[in-house]
């Protein structure tokens, strides 16, 4: 049975679909993919958030609704709503777990057949963005949500890294995913570049500096900017607060604020 | 895997927590006595970090008599990844978990470790087919047990969690946990800041409350990546450091768990 992007389908009110990727884990998918929501709300717009990472779902709690069901409607799941206008709104496997603590241990086909639920059967409405929340790697969870997304245009890719070597390595490997699977690559981020010390404000580069962008510049695709470290950030991502309302002084807000911006022109109707 | 007197997994649910920096640094640590034969096992077939940290990027696997043969960084310390197979940097494996499961396989049946006194496996993140898979393989053949590695806030809490009841679920035993990052001391100032914060109460909590063993908590140190990037044993390296003291605690509990068990079982 194949599926096309027709009238029925629970993806046809979707406008942009993002995916958010790292070869490597712990760069910060879930945070971008949290914030990049919170912003473009703040800019009027809808989004949608779709966390196939089935081993490790962190966006349940990232915006406190961990404690929230998911209910069936005639045309599938309805997702969680995060606020009361429902202009956020989430899937995630942390939904359906009977305890928070249960590990999913399950081989690849079992998490294929989820994702492709996943993406066919959640009643998204009308949404401006869907942002689609990965694991780290290039394995199972990326092939099936990178083929089941396919049909649904415009799609792009936003790669999270953070400066080291180590984990520019990974990323290196992640865009030939990419090219390999035909996704366009809207750009990359740099996220927990240095760390201004906030007793005497000297800048330390804990995990080194400016490897994304030189990544970029080496992959020739754009670079969206460099998000520090910032313990405000990791807080309020622990609280399930929204960083972008409650913390605009803090070091990563204007970096933050900044990618979402880009992203908003760069799927403007004017630039497309 | 007859020859190899213990096994040890480091774990997380987790990713970019310090599984593989952990794993190298545990090799090290155990190389450092010459008498003993440490191997190392990377099966993040995806993002293999362990031939960087090592310093043998570039290098390849070479064929023997007896199958594969381990690259080796000194005499008694060997190592093995999916990394020493790739062409380029750039290559990706994108593959789907029953290839990835056939190679975790040949790692352990092709590659001729010879006598082991310990042998370390580094995982991805999660609870999927490479942690099936090695459990199976391994499973017939005694582990000693599982390092659990996290971050001290509750983001990275929550999938560790998971991980631990993956442990309990196919009777591996877990040695302990260690918390990672764990503070960040101003190198200019010398005042502590918590970049990570433990606001569930951090690893030692939770351990407490899942009755596990808490090895210990290494700090936010940059030298440790640099020290990764350049392929060099951080432990050697800046053996000042307050990281690597904690480090060397942790990895002699290690040992001593490991000597334990074995006493019991004899
Ligand atoms: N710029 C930053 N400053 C401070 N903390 C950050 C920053 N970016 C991410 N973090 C914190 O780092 C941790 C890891 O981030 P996150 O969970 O988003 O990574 P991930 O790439 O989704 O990980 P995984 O691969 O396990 O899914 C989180 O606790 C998050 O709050
Ligand atoms: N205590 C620490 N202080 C500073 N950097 C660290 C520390 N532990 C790990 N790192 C760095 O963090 C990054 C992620 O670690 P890595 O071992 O690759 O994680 P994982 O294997 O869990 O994905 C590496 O660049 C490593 O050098
Ligand atoms: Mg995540
Ligand atoms: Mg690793
Ligand atoms: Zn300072």
């Amino acid at each position: 049975m194949e599926e096309t992007a027709g009238e029925k389908s629970n993806l046809a009110g979707v406008r942009h679909i993002l995916l958010v990727l790292s070869g490597k884990g712990g760069v910060g998918k879930s945070t971008i993919s949290t914030e990049l929501a919170l912003a473009l709300r703040h800019a009027g717009k809808k989004v949608g958030i779709l966390d196939v990472d089935l081993c490790g779902p962190s966006i349940p709690r990232m915006l406190k609704v961990q404690d929230k069901d998911v209910h069936q409607c005639d045309s599938g799941w309805v997702p969680v709503f995060v606020d009361q206008d429902k202009s956020i709104s989430l899937m995630s496997i942390g939904f359906l777990l009977e305890k928070p603590d249960d590990a999913v241990v399950w081989r690849g086909p079992k998490k294929n057949a989820l994702i492709k639920q996943f993406i066919s059967d959640v009643a998204w409405g009308g949404l401006d963005f869907l942002i689609v929340d990965t694991p780290p790697g290039t394995s199972d969870e990326h092939i099936s949500t990178v083929e089941s997304l396919r049909p649904y245009q415009p799609l792009g890719a936003v790669l999270v890294t953070t400066p080291q070597a180590v984990s520019v390595g990974d990323v290196r490997r992640e865009l030939t995913f990419c090219k390999k699977t035909g996704l366009r690559v809207i750009g990359i981020i740099e996220n927990m570049s240095g760390f201004v010390c906030p007793h005497c404000s000297e800048c330390t580069n804990i995990f080194s500096k400016g490897g994304g962008e030189e990544l970029a510049k080496h992959a020739g695709v754009p670079f969206l900017g460099c998000v520090p470290l910032d313990p405000q950030l990791t807080q309020s991502l622990e609280e399930g607060r929204d960083f972008i309302q409650e913390f605009p002084k803090s070091s990563a807000f204007p970096a933050l604020a900044n990618i979402a911006q880009q992203i908003l022109d760069g799927t403007s109707p004017q630039s497309s | 895997m007859k020859g190899v007197k213990h096994k040890i997994l480091v774990l997380s649910g987790k990713g970019g927590v310090g599984k593989s920096t952990f794993s190298a640094q545990l090799a090290h640590g155990l190389a450092a006595d010459d008498t003993k034969q440490v191997a190392l096992l990377d099966i993040d077939i995806c993002g293999p970090s362990i031939p960087k940290m090592m310093g043998l990027e570039g290098e390849q696997v070479h064929q023997s008599g007896s199958g594969w043969s381990p690259v080796y960084v000194e005499e008694n310390l060997g190592v093995m990844s999916v990394g020493f197979l790739l062409s380029s940097p750039d290559d990706a494996v994108i593959w789907r978990g029953p290839k990835k499961n056939g190679l975790i396989k040949q790692f352990l049946r092709d590659v001729d470790w010879g006598e082991v006194d310990y042998l370390i496996v580094d995982t991805p993140p999660g609870t999927s087919d490479e942690h099936l898979s090695i459990m199976q393989y391994l499973g017939a053949t005694h582990i000693d047990g599982a390092v659990i590695i996290t971050t001290p806030q509750e983001v990275a809490l929550q999938d560790v969690r998971k991980e631990i009841n993956f442990c309990h679920k196919v009777k591996l035993p877990v040695i302990g946990v260690v918390e990672n990052m764990s503070g960040f001391i101003c190198p200019k100032c010398k005042n502590e800041s918590e970049i990570f914060p433990p606001t569930t109460g951090g690893a030692e909590m939770m351990c407490k409350n899942l009755n596990v063993s808490f090895l210990g908590k290494v700090p936010l140190d940059p030298q440790i990546g640099k020290s990764c990037d350049n392929g060099q044993s951080f432990l050697s390296e800046v053996p000042e450091s307050p990281a690597t003291s904690s480090y060397k605690n942790i990895i002699q509990r290690i040992q001593d768990y490991c000597g334990l068990h074995q006493s019991q079982e004899k």
